[in-house]
């Protein structure tokens, strides 16, 4: 804005101030909530304020064993487990989606149309439309309780596909032709040329692609039964629903937490790459 | 080095025929230049001989082979892309390097070269730089250091002037001129700029909706232009052409004024005169209503029409002349410099 109204300024803040309280809320309580022991936390009124238990509660819940015996479920195995699927899932979409797109763009081949948009139509197919059928055909595969099942049905991407597809078709002809006179055969030129080039967008899509994988609920839930194979973010809720005992609210909050921390550093280290990714338009 | 030899190239896409028959052999060490308004199939051509577009028929051959099957890489060319084509994310030494790094050369025969290009077009001190750091004459420079380190037969370019700036582009059309002579890798370039095409070319190719319309030195193509399009196209201001009748001799124009003309030519004919070449007479027989006139410094351009017709006529006086719109002016055209060509068919009767 050019106009310069201390009214118009203050109630700007307030407004933002507000929309901050609001996302900011309920992190803070999960942050007070796994910074107090167990039976604090389940009196009224919930505290609101920091307690002194904070690293405690991180060494019971991140290993497994308290300092006075208890033990509950570690939770970096499950941060673990969470850490290769979501690598798994980011990784393998981007790698699937760069090819079927490399291959949709730059060659000629029948049904060529027909194939994107056989790809494209999948957007409307995710897995909680097909879940049965694509739970039978990994269990018939023995893939139920493995990382394989966690991930290979959640790889497929028709909006990576799709976006890659948009992102090699900004790169002028000249740069193939170039690249041919150059000697340069097709998988050089996808290697030497299109990844460098399609690299900030790579970054902005393993930042997405990372976080659903990351979010995942239903499909592991289904696949996993083992609880060695089990995802930080089911367990949150399992440890919510050991219904003979009453829950570990500081517990569940500092796994909630826990499970917030792989994001923000994915987040936080490409984020130069993201807004890159973004902005930057010299092809 | 190597001589290339075009024979009987047509190329279609789909039902469209943008090539026909084209015919050339060109010499080694010899610059030649494809001319013609955009849409007349010259890229088509380049990027054929290029090997990035299919040959529907006919052959191309470089130095003896005929490479009509041939990958582009294997053809020992190099080509000059109109937006350079460099490529963004690696520095200009690395650019310059790509095509010798997938041949496998040594690194310190690459080396070598990378740096000896780069004393060739004086960009030594941009080799780290990436392309968009550079400015448009100096990523030309690169697209050019690219093509000179791979030592190849034959040049290609395409269009490679036409995204700088006017001042830059007379002097980079001076210093194509010159490495091609001094390196003599015989070359083809294409443009649509007939003054970049008459400076640059031993010989031009001038190519109007897939025929070649006139193949020869500049010069030739000035004097003794083939066919009307080539007239018209060549030169600056272009030439004059007036509708005649030709008979007996003479040369009838539109407003009923005679010159001697050619034996043996009868019928409906275009006369054409270069304004350069029409010649103030007070007694002569080209007499020009003036509409207006564009004082240039060196010369001066008038504006008219025929006495008598619609036909506007363009005059070049040598230096600075002062005219009255409405005035009547004579000139003479020296038969040397008078050119009739047949109406139907453009092409040009010898007298």
């Amino acid at each position: 804005m050019v106009e310069n109204r201390p009214f118009v300024t203050i109630l700007a803040h307030l407004v933002l101030i507000f929309g901050v309280a609001l996302v900011a809320l309920p992190v803070w309580i999960t942050f007070v909530g796994a910074s107090h022991d167990g039976a604090r936390m389940l009196q009224a009124p919930i505290p609101m304020w920091p307690g002194d238990q904070f690293f405690v509660n991180l060494r019971q819940t991140f290993l497994g064993n308290g300092l006075d015996g208890t033990r509950t479920a570690p939770v970096w195995m499950m941060m673990f487990n969470s850490l290769v699927m979501a690598m798994m899932i980011a990784v393998g979409k981007i790698a699937i989606s760069l090819l079927s797109a490399y291959a949709i763009v730059y060659f000629k081949f029948p049904f060529r149309m027909g194939v994107f948009w056989m790809i494209f139509i999948t957007l409307m197919l995710p897995v909680e439309v097909r879940i049965l059928p694509t739970f039978e055909v990994i269990a018939d595969l023995g893939m139920l309780n493995s990382y394989w099942g966690l991930t290979v049905p959640l790889i497929a991407s028709a909006t990576a596909t799709f976006m890659f597809r948009q992102v090699f078709l900004t790169i002028p002809d000249e740069m193939l032709e170039s690249a041919r006179i150059d000697g340069a055969g097709p998988m050089r030129f996808f290697w030497d040329i299109l990844l460098p080039l399609s690299r900030t967008n790579i970054a902005a899509l393993f930042v997405i692609l990372f976080i659903y994988g990351w979010n995942q609920y239903l499909w592991p839930l289904l696949i996993t039964t083992d609880a060695n194979m089990m995802t930080i973010v089911v367990s949150i809720k399992q440890m919510l629903e050991a219904s003979e005992q009453t829950p570990q609210w500081n517990i569940i909050m500092m796994t909630a937490l826990l499970a917030m921390v792989p994001p923000i550093i994915v987040v936080i280290a490409m984020q130069r790459l993201f807004v890159k990714g973004l902005t930057e338009t010299d092809k | 080095m190597a001589e290339i030899k075009l024979d009987s190239l047509t190329k279609t896409y789909g039902p469209t025929q943008v090539l026909y028959h084209v015919h050339a052999d060109i010499e080694d060490g010899e610059f030649v230049v494809i001319v013609g308004p955009s849409g007349c199939g010259k890229s088509t051509l380049l990027r054929m001989i290029a090997g990035l577009e299919s040959i529907t028929t006919g052959e191309v051959s470089i130095g003896d082979k005929v490479v009509n099957g041939l990958e582009p890489a294997d053809r020992d060319i190099a080509m000059v892309f109109q937006n350079y084509a460099l490529y963004p994310h690696m520095s200009v030494r690395q650019n310059m390097a790509y095509g010798l790094k997938i041949r496998k050369q040594p690194k310190a025969e690459i080396e070598r070269r990378v740096q000896e290009a780069a004393d060739i077009l004086e960009i030594g001190q941009y080799l780290d730089r990436k392309p968009r750091q550079l400015s448009g004459g100096q990523r030309q420079r690169v697209a050019m250091g690219r093509a000179i380190v791979r030592d190849p037969q034959v040049f290609l370019f395409d269009e490679p002037l036409s995204n700088l700036d006017a001042k830059l582009r007379v002097q980079m059309r001076l210093e194509i001129r010159k490495l091609q002579k001094r390196l003599g890798v015989t070359s083809i370039f294409v443009t649509h700029d007939q003054v970049e095409a008459m400076t640059l070319g031993d010989r031009l190719m001038v190519l109007n909706a897939g025929y070649v319309e006139q193949f020869g030195t500049p010069i030739e193509l000035y004097d003794r232009p083939a066919t009307i399009f080539v007239a018209g196209f060549i030169g600056s201001p272009a030439m004059n052409f007036l509708p005649a009748t030709a008979a007996n001799g003479t040369v009838t124009l539109g407003n009923g004024v005679s010159l001697p003309g050619a034996d043996g030519v009868s019928g409906p004919v275009t006369f054409g005169i270069r304004p350069e070449h029409l010649v103030p007479d007070d007694t002569g027989p080209i007499r020009v209503c003036v509409q207006l006139f564009e004082a240039l410094g060196a010369n001066t351009l008038l504006h008219g029409v025929l006495e008598g017709t619609e036909t506007a006529v363009v005059v070049s006086l040598p230096g600075h002349v002062t005219l009255e719109p409405g005035e009547t002016r004579s000139f003479s055209a020296p038969p040397a410099a008078q050119h009739l060509f047949d109406s139907d068919s453009g092409a040009r009767i010898e007298p």
